[in-house]
This record gives C-alpha cells, sequence and structure tokens, in this order.
C-alpha cells in the first residue's frame, strides 16, 4: 500500500501517521508537500491532523486551497483511498469531498481522551477488518470536532449507510455521556457513498501500539490495506 | 477605492457554542435581560474597484468561495467609499484594537 502523507504549514500529525503505516504495517511511505500535484504512485492519500494554516478563519479554509488537494479531489474521484483525521476530515469538508461541518466542542473546551468508537458499517474502506456493532477505544484531541449537518444530509448519510463511527460507551451504546464534543447523533466519522473517502475526529495513528495505550487503531490502516488487495485502484 | 466590512455569523439553526458561553458570562455579571448572542466572524476588506456594483459583486463573492462556509455560516457585506487621497491610510477614527475575532 504506497501512502502518502500531506504536509501543510501546521500539520502536526504527519509522523505518527508515518510511523504507523510505515514502521508498524511495514508499508511503503512518502511525505507530500502541499505544493505537490501529482499522486499517481499514490494508494492512499492521508490528510493528517494539526493545525494547517494556523485554523485562521475556520479550520481546513485555507488548506483547501492548495495545489495538492486539487490533486486530492481528483484522486479521490478516480477511487484512490483517502483518510482524513481530524483536521483532515475538516479539509475534507472543507473541500466538499466529504459533506457537513465541524463546529466548536459544545463545552467549548479542548478535548485530549481517549474515547469508545462503535464502528457502524464495515463497507468502507477503513472498516472492512471491523464488524458492524465492534468498540474501538481511540483517542481524540481537538478544540473543534462538533458534527454537524442539516437534517436532509443528516437523513441522507444514515439512509446511505455512510456514518462509520459513533462515540459511545465501552459496552457500545451510543449515549449522551459518551458525546465528547456535541456531535449530531454522536457522529465521529463519515464516508462519502463510494466509501473511499472517510473522515473522522478521533487519531487511529495515536492507538497502534499496546505499548502506548492501545492498538484498535491498526484496524484502520489494516483495513486500506485489504481494501487495496480486493478492489483495483 | 471601496471599504467592505464583511459580518459572517453562523446559521440560526446551527448550535453556538462560543455564544452560549458568553450568554453565560453575561448572566453572571449581572445582566439578566440579555435572552441570546451569536458570536461570529468581522472581516474589513479594502478593494479597488470602480463602483459599488463592482465591488459588492467581489466581495460577495470572495465570501462564497473563502470567507464564509456556507453548511454552517451566513454573510453580510456593507460597504462605503473610501477616499484613497492619503497612500497609506490607516483605519478610519483609530481605536479599533481588540475587535478581530
Amino acid at each position: 500500500m504506497r501512502t502518502g502523507i500531506v504536509v501543510f504549514p501546521g500539520t502536526w500529525s504527519d509522523r505518527d501517521c508515518a510511523h504507523a503505516v510505515g514502521e508498524i504495517l511495514g508499508e511503503p511511505v512518502r511525505y507530500v508537500d502541499h505544493r505537490e500535484r501529482d499522486l499517481h504512485d499514490l494508494d492512499l492519500v492521508i490528510l493528517p491532523g494539526g493545525f494547517s494554516y494556523g485554523d485562521y478563519l475556520r479550520c481546513g479554509a485555507l488548506a483547501r486551497f492548495t495545489p495538492v488537494m486539487e490533486a486530492v479531489s481528483d484522486f479521490a474521484n478516480r477511487g484512490g483511498l483517502v483518510l482524513g483525521i481530524c483536521n483532515g476530515f475538516q479539509i475534507l469538508q472543507e473541500a466538499r469531498l466529504l459533506p457537513g461541518a465541524l463546529l466548536r466542542n459544545s463545552s467549548c473546551e479542548f478535548r485530549c481522551e481517549w474515547v469508545h468508537l462503535r464502528v457502524e458499517q464495515s463497507d468502507s474502506a477503513f472498516t472492512l477488518d471491523s464488524r458492524p456493532g465492534q468498540v474501538l477505544r481511540i483517542p481524540i484531541s481537538h478544540g473543534e470536532g462538533n458534527f454537524f449537518a442539516d437534517a436532509h444530509t443528516l437523513e441522507s448519510l444514515e439512509r446511505d449507510g455512510r456514518v462509520v463511527f459513533r462515540y459511545c460507551a465501552p459496552d457500545g451504546r451510543v449515549t449522551a455521556a459518551a458525546n465528547p464534543n456535541g456531535s449530531l447523533r454522536n457522529i465521529a466519522g463519515i464516508s462519502n457513498p463510494r466509501g473511499n473517502v472517510v473522515g473522522m475526529m478521533p487519531h487511529p495513528e495515536r492507538a497502534c501500539e499496546v505499548l502506548l495505550g492501545g492498538d484498535d487503531g491498526l484496524a484502520v490502516f489494516r483495513s486500506a490495506v485489504h481494501a487495496l488487495a480486493r478492489v483495483p485502484v | 477605492m471601496y471599504r467592505a466590512e464583511v459580518f459572517v455569523t453562523l446559521k440560526a439553526v446551527v448550535n453556538d457554542p462560543a455564544g452560549l458561553t458568553i450568554r453565560g458570562g453575561l448572566h453572571a455579571l449581572g445582566f439578566e435581560s440579555v435572552k441570546d448572542v451569536r458570536a461570529g466572524k468581522y472581516l474589513v476588506i479594502t478593494v479597488d474597484e470602480p463602483d459599488e456594483d463592482h465591488a459588492r459583486a467581489r466581495v460577495e463573492d470572495m465570501a462564497h468561495q473563502l470567507l464564509a462556509n456556507a453548511v454552517i455560516e451566513d454573510f453580510r457585506v456593507e460597504l462605503r467609499p473610501e477616499p484613497a487621497l492619503q497612500s497609506p491610510s490607516p483605519a478610519r477614527g483609530g481605536g479599533q484594537g481588540g475587535g478581530g475575532s
């Protein structure tokens, strides 16, 4: 799985992603500068977390207009796998590759803590290795992860099975108490209709080694490897 | 030359945690009459356009493309002519520190 990790000014999780995919899974990885336009050598593009362009104006608003995002858009439309994590999720929404928006957390606090996610569907490229209803323990680290979409969009996401992850209690129940940021319907991650583009607020790359607190996040990256083996891109 | 003031606010249907927190602070200070607070962004943009129609069209285009996110935000543009006589013109009226978002 040839993986590219996009680096914008202010990105901060790029090396954690490279460690997860390159060191732990042993797949080839390269960094992709935000000025690059050519992604033809890649199978998977990761937009990592951080504060691209200082979060100025809106999270992800300025990253959207970089040369590399034009290439990422073409790459996604051709069926390439794209994973947006945290700020990467915000960028995918600004670029209209995923619907909705991420508002300030309802608590107005930056939340950095371990949460539980219920896998809602295993059809996306990043959940093939999970089963629906499975609970993953993965950390979050954000101030603006409060998922919002209008009622019509929300209904179509639910109807089409595009809600990928929901915040839940350790036993898998989706409760208000398990919602760390006020997201509508506890939504933590969604996909595009084709399932090759996924955005999620939690950080799977920070949950890839038991030594560091857990390795449930590996399932997300392993799924991508299996998605590529199953469906030629 | 025109000076555009752009006000970007969350749509009425979008929850505004910052506004709610500010409302709580105002209540704590004794301003019980405060019923609602909406927080937003304020931008001042100076554009070199020949007339008001052109200036408005350009600034609205900017708002659609970048300044506001139509999924969650609305915007309003107020325009006034900006005399371009003195070249490095400071913000008119002065004393505007702390107005930014």
